[in-house]
């Protein structure tokens, strides 16, 4: 992938995407919008949980969620910095692979330790109960 | 073959990537450290999995509406989120070369990040005191693995930042201290991620349930 890259370079040029790690886009405002965002995600399911502002448990679990991954993503892009083009996108192609691992191996383990805790079990939860 | 011979002027083609080439010092350094953060973004996917099979097998021992009390965790994110923004400061006065106010806000950072290891470490006494230790069940095993490793970061974090104090005031802002300042921002701002990540799977939804 580089090597094309780097044919095109001259020689004395340092690699694409290597010039610029110091050149982040840093900036007063991008952290404190980060901030004053992150507190509000944060604060409203908290709020949610703590005052059972929404009586069905699904629900809830479902919004405090979206709740978390819209946090996260802020987070990346506005503490992290995260941009397609740093480091030359290998950095967002880093996440992205981490991100399928990520998703492969949460729900897989959830999906088959699920059905494997449902349909394997040998006893009834009386027998649990009643275990020495 | 014929061409490249007929002119000789031109460099002849290269085909092949040459070894050594230019590299300023650290220019790797970031991406390097990032690809770190993600290998260690996938041990929490692995600890939060196993949190996530385990977190409902209590043994008939304590559930998470027993032990977990929401407002010291509010109070814990808190912190944890303060951090980052003394942490983001920091960045900003380095980036204007102020020794000294970078150095104030490193200093209000590890503040706030030992609250938050002062709170957690409470909590996970009064948890053992009350008999809810790690060995009591499935669902405290892979609590403390998981909320542990993440203080566990947390704290070679701190440990971190006192390097960086002291780097700081021997040589000053000169670019390797820069660059390690950029890394520890990554690193800090990861683990306040994986904090996000915490307090919604383990004790919000774990109050829910």
């Amino acid at each position: 992938m580089s090597a094309e890259a780097h044919d095109h370079a001259p020689p004395e040029n340092m690699h694409p995407g290597h010039a610029e790690d110091e050149g982040l886009h840093v900036t007063l405002r991008g952290y404190l919008t980060g901030f004053v965002l992150a507190v509000i995600l944060t604060a409203i399911p908290f709020y949610l949980v703590m005052s059972g502002a929404i009586p069905d448990k699904v629900v809830a679990a479902v919004v405090v969620m979206a709740f978390a991954g819209v946090q996260i993503v802020v987070h990346m892009i506005y503490f992290l910095h995260m941009s397609p083009k740093v480091e030359g996108g290998w950095s967002a192609m880093a996440l992205i692979f981490t991100l399928i691992v990520l998703v492969i191996a949460l729900s897989g383990s959830l999906w088959v330790m699920y059905h494997l805790n449902a349909n394997m079990m040998p006893m009834s939860v009386e027998d649990m109960r009643n275990m020495p | 073959m014929s061409d490249t011979t007929a002119t000789p002027d031109e460099a002849a083609p290269v085909f092949y990537l040459t070894d050594e080439h230019p590299h300023a010092e650290g220019a790797s350094t970031m991406f390097g450290f990032w690809l770190y953060l993600m290998s260690d973004c996938l041990i929490f996917a692995m600890l939060f999995a196993t949190y996530g099979v385990l977190g409902g097998s209590y043994a008939a021992g304590p559930s998470p509406k027993d032990l977990f009390e929401l407002p010291t965790v509010a109070l814990n994110t808190t912190a944890l989120l303060l951090s980052s923004i003394t942490y983001g400061f920091a960045v900003l006065t380095m980036q204007r070369g102020l020794v000294r106010q970078t150095q104030l806000w490193l200093g209000v950072t590890a503040l706030l990040g030992l609250c938050f290891l002062g709170i957690e470490l409470n909590e996970f006494a009064h948890m053992i005191a009350e008999g809810a230790g790690p060995q009591r069940s499935a669902f405290l095993s892979s609590f403390f693995t998981l909320v542990g490793t993440h203080g566990l970061h947390v704290t070679f974090g701190l440990i971190w930042i006192a390097t960086m104090l002291v780097q700081i005031g021997r040589f000053g802002l000169i670019p390797a201290n820069r660059r390690r300042l950029m890394c520890l921002s990554m690193f800090w701002h990861f683990l306040d991620v994986v904090w996000i990540g915490v307090f919604t799977v383990v004790y919000l939804l774990g109050v829910l349930r």
